[in-house]
């Protein structure tokens, strides 16, 4: 069963909030310090961005992070890397074994060409993160392709991709310790064209804290 | 019809029907590689790039670059710009997930992040490419080589972004063509050996005014133990006229949008 009692995780706790389903959240978290995003209703997909917090210009890059760790998908163990080539942050623990990094987030735009025109008016990830990045003087042009926590993207040997049910059940979780101080921005994903949040957009709950010492 | 307000069934019948339609096209009749004639009076402009090193160009719609692989190396990496609006640009990620593939050759398009076709594949007789794992970088080349020093794709590509005004937040995903990489069932990248062929070629057709970055470092997957890529040949040309038939136009359901949001640009 997942873990809730997070006092056995985390000896002191700065942040817990639940983010309602659709909308932004961002926060920073401390080099040392553990972020906890929560699966409540089980199958959300978290679509989520990684700054260098004192120097914007270094954030998460997909690319970089695939082809250090030569893998297609994110678990345990897994490093997300910068485009410095830094590491930013580690997933510490996961329940749910599978995050994309390889499909970005979806956006008005997209969503016409993979869903048809009819799609564009609607709420997308992009448009959360847009909304959220200029809070730190950041643009589209600071918007890169992303994690997307709990999101289930299968690529076959021939190449085929498709975005399948997400395999977390309700309360899973991933904790992600930051190895510098990491502005996190997600996009708690509006999608609904597409099985990343079972065509039920849910809320998370997200925590930050001090790590109990082992 | 309020389009954001049905039922979870209801966008699942969707989804499966489009995704059911995207995967016929791509294991059905895939593209065939036909060689697109390019007469000297065609050629605009040719330019040799030495290994390790990097070249740019202004690629108005319509305009056509040929890259060939003069030397067989492992990987030319190409990132795209508009170059009427430098904000938009190659998303590896749309790319993929819009044609339901990463196997991107002759027949498929790279996307923007706008929703709009940056350029088709009218040909690429190599068939592989690599849009995943991204181009080599200091740290690739410190763990292949031994060498953090070498000439990479990341600065290669930083220095074409900054010569054009633009910063590092502007060079984010790039492709690299003649580069044959398989993804596992566990997820993990095998690089396939024997497909890089000297003299191979891929023609990419600008489908808006772009800003087109090429650099010639090899892939960073591939198994090569010394860094020595040799010269490749970018020939800048005038692609024939569009056909109602033109095999990337109507490839694919999804590339047709993407040309429905592309074309009112030039209207």
């Amino acid at each position: 069963m997942p873990e809730y009692d997070i006092s056995k995780v985390f000896s002191t706790i700065t942040l817990d909030q639940v983010v309602a389903a659709r909308v932004p959240w961002s926060g920073v978290v401390r080099k040392g310090q553990v972020l906890r995003i929560i699966d409540l209703e089980s199958q959300q997909a978290v679509d989520a961005l990684f700054y260098n917090a004192h120097a914007y210009h270094e954030r998460y890059s997909a690319q970089d992070t695939l082809v250090n760790q030569g893998a297609a998908y994110i678990g345990k163990g897994g490093r997300l890397f910068s485009n410095e080539g830094n590491v930013l942050m580690t997933v510490v623990e996961d329940t749910c074994g599978r995050h994309d990094t390889l499909a970005g987030a979806c956006s008005c735009e997209s969503n016409t060409v993979r869903f048809g025109h009819e799609t564009k008016y609607m709420h997308a990830c992009r448009e959360n993160f847009l909304l959220e990045v200029e809070k730190y003087g950041m643009s589209k042009r600071d918007i890169v392709n992303n994690v997307n926590f709990f999101m289930n993207v299968p690529i076959m040997q021939n190449g085929e991709l498709v975005i399948d049910d997400g395999l977390s059940a309700p309360g899973g979780f991933v904790d992600l310790r930051a190895e510098m101080d990491t502005l996190v921005v997600v996009s708690n994903c509006p999608q609904v064209n597409n099985p990343c949040n079972g065509f039920t957009p849910t809320p998370i709950r997200v925590v930050i804290g001090d790590p109990v010492s082992i | 019809m309020q389009i954001d307000q049905q039922m979870p069934e209801w966008y699942r019948a969707r989804y499966n029907q489009l995704r059911d339609q995207a995967l016929l096209a791509e294991s059905g009749a895939r593209p065939t590689f036909t060689p697109i004639e390019m007469t000297e009076s065609s050629v605009l402009h040719r330019e040799t790039i030495p290994g390790g090193w990097y070249w740019s160009t202004l690629l108005p719609r319509g305009q056509a670059l040929r890259l060939i692989n003069t030397s067989g190396n492992n990987g030319v990496s190409v990132g795209l710009w508009n170059a009427d609006d430098l904000s938009e640009r190659y998303n590896a990620g749309d790319t993929i997930k819009l044609q339901w593939t990463t196997c991107l050759t002759t027949g498929r398009v790279l996307f923007s992040d706008m929703g709009r076709v940056l350029t088709s594949i009218i040909g690429d007789s190599c068939g592989f490419s690599d849009t995943l794992a991204g181009g080599s970088t200091p740290q690739s080349n410190a763990r292949n080589f031994g060498n953090e020093g070498l000439r990479n794709t990341r600065n290669n590509l930083r220095l074409i972004a900054g010569k054009h005004g633009m910063a590092q937040h502007d060079v984010t995903s790039c492709i690299t063509f003649f580069s044959h990489i398989s993804t596992q069932a566990d997820g993990s990248f095998r690089w396939i050996d024997g497909d890089i062929r000297a003299g191979d070629h891929v023609d990419l057709r600008a489908e808006m005014n772009l800003l087109v970055a090429v650099s010639n470092c090899p892939h960073p997957l591939a198994p090569e133990k010394s860094f020595a890529p040799g010269p490749i040949e970018a020939v800048r040309w005038q692609a024939p006229a569009i056909k109602p038939d033109d095999l990337c136009r109507t490839f694919c359901e999804e590339a047709r949008r993407g040309f429905e949001n592309t074309d009112p640009l030039f209207v």
